[in-house]
């Protein structure tokens, strides 16, 4: 019945731990049932920004009532410039948590990949942190030697980097960093730019390894009434009654198998 | 004080529905509000068969608004009746079933299936500016709008609203159309047609190229249109465009509209129209009216 509502997130803290990357704590209702993978609906309080920025959910502290989320400023004069000038004490309206979230049963002692890569790294931290499995190799993917989340990610498993320019880790992508250091897995979760989860897609394919990706489209309601948000499946949807998925409620998180990208 | 109102002979507990294509068939929203206290909910268009609607992105945001080429995507009557309309007849709120098409064919297909269903009032789209055939090419034409509308009256057993598009010259003149073909309602108005370009890409935002434009930014359209259409027909008009406060319903009520809808504010503030529907009572009582209907069109 009616039992959420969009509810007004204080912030507890707001650092900028990269160029243009900000870590923002909020104190939030929501915090008490999410997940790893799950997502938040972010407001600005401009009237003329008027719908959400989809922001995944980096860290969960349910004792505190508190979310993590870890931001890219898109551009000067956008909402998300907006946000990283607040401070802490400033109210942001939220929904959340939304979305599936990554599945953590099917990890129990298997090798698993952890895979992120620009802005689709914040994720994995808590996915990292929740999962229990045999092998834990977390694999990252950045610009250049700005590298964030670093520290946290190596409390939580073995880290491989991979840099485009080659400063940090292997030079590359994570699928690089993969074949240079020989891992493997039976098990690969990821979220990060579409080239990146379609190289996985085809990689899980070959290797034959169950793999689930998180996907990003541009919303509208987040809430999965709008059918903005849309990704393409193999199979008919039993929802839609047509090859399409809705991100926002049947996802972000689907198998590799399921989707087209 | 009450605020029932009768639309084409059925009666609404309050004058407050949805815009379709905002609201899904209500199921997502049953969360954030109760949908008893809707006086209707316009379910998202529904064709003969399913439909894919556009590639993505389908939407952006704009200026105090937003764009959207969803395309009509959806599950085909089909699916509907056996999904959508059992969900809806839990609630004790009017159930107006939104009806596209590509062709008069399709569109009276879907109507007759309609028949036999337990729905209140058919809401028939000539006006999606997203699809390539059917839609908006019935809307922009007077005769063709005319024509659709006596077509689709044949087989329909419930009351018809036509929902009409502001992408036209005169929207007098399109309302008068479809009051002369039978309609029983107007309904008004659909989004505006824009664009919005990416200049780091050089391509445009939307994969449809061009988009409806919704949302606060369109209120004062969509109010001057509204008050040329009432004054232009005998039958309802429900008004539409940009509503996200009690007081843009009020305002659009005095202008002519004898119910309202709101939509794009649905995706930024899912409860809004709860708000809505208490505003306008706190209104009326502060105001002084008995009745919804002693507010419409008092504006001359």
């Amino acid at each position: 019945m009616t039992n959420r509502k969009k509810e007004n997130a204080v912030i507890l803290f707001q650092e900028e731990i990269a160029s243009g990357i900000f870590s923002l704590w909020l104190k939030a209702e929501a915090a008490s049932q999410a997940k790893p993978g799950q997502f938040i609906s972010m407001y600005t309080n401009d009237g003329s920004r008027l719908l959400p920025r989809p922001i995944s959910i980096c860290e969960i502290n349910q004792a505190k009532g508190a979310l993590r989320v870890v931001y890219r400023v898109t551009g000067p004069g956008t909402g998300t410039e907006l946000f990283s000038r607040m401070k802490a004490g400033d109210v942001i309206p939220v929904i959340g948590p939304l979305g599936n979230g990554f599945p953590l049963e099917c990890a129990e002692g298997r090798r698993v990949f952890l895979i992120g890569g620009g802005i689709g790294v914040p994720p994995i931290l808590e996915l990292a942190k929740q999962l229990n499995c045999g092998k834990k190799q977390i694999i990252v993917g950045y610009r250049d030697k700005e590298t964030f989340l670093r520290d946290e990610f190596e409390e939580n498993g073995e880290l491989y980097i991979s840099t485009e320019d080659g400063s940090v880790g292997t030079k590359g992508n994570v699928l690089d960093a993969i074949r240079e250091n020989g891992l493997e897995a039976d098990l690969i979760y990821a979220c990060g730019p579409t080239p990146m989860l379609r190289a996985l897609q085809a990689y899980a394919a070959e290797n034959k390894i169950e793999c689930y990706l998180s996907l990003e489209e541009r919303m509208a309601c987040g809430i999965g009434a709008c059918l903005a948000c849309v990704c393409r499946t193999k199979e008919k949807d039993h929802h839609s009654n047509v090859n399409n998925k809705r991100i926002c409620k049947d996802g972000p998180v689907f198998l590799s198998t399921e989707v087209e990208l | 004080m009450n605020m029932k109102v009768n639309i084409a002979g059925v009666e609404w507990k309050n004058p407050v529905t949805v815009a379709s294509g905002t609201f899904g068939s209500g199921e997502e929203f049953s969360e954030f509000v109760d949908l008893n206290r809707l006086g209707a909910v316009t379910t998202k268009g529904v064709a003969n068969i399913p439909w894919e609607g556009n590639p993505t992105p389908r939407v952006a945001e704009t200026c105090s608004g937003m764009m959207n080429a969803v395309g009509l995507q959806n599950p085909g009557i089909d699916l509907f009746c056996k999904r959508d309309i059992p969900f809806l007849k839990k609630y004790d709120t009017r159930i107006i079933v939104n009806v596209c098409g590509k062709s008069t064919e399709d569109y009276c297909e879907v109507v007759e299936r309609l028949a036999d269903e337990d729905v209140d009032m058919l809401e028939i789209n000539i006006s999606c500016p997203n699809v390539k055939e059917g839609g908006i090419a019935f809307g922009q034409n007077p005769k063709a709008a005319e024509d659709i509308t006596k077509a689709v009256k044949k087989y329909a057993k419930q009351p018809v609203i036509m929902k009409l598009s502001p992408n036209v010259t005169s929207i007098a003149e399109m309302a008068k159309a479809v009051e002369a073909g039978g309609a029983d309602a107007v309904s008004l108005i659909n989004t505006i047609t824009g664009m919005k370009i990416d200049i780091h890409r050089k391509t445009f935002l939307l994969a449809n190229k061009t988009g409806g434009v919704s949302g606060p930014a369109i209120h004062p359209i969509a109010v001057r249109m509204v008050y040329e259409a009432a004054n232009a027909v005998k039958v309802p008009v429900i008004g539409m465009g940009g509503i996200a406060t009690a007081e843009d319903a009020i305002e659009m009520i005095l202008a002519g509209a004898s119910a309202v809808s709101v939509g794009t504010a649905n995706f930024y503030d899912p409860g809004v129209t709860m708000k809505i529907v208490d505003g306008i009572e706190e209104y009326m009582r502060r105001q002084g009216f008995e009745t919804v209907s002693d507010m419409v069109g008092i504006v001359k």
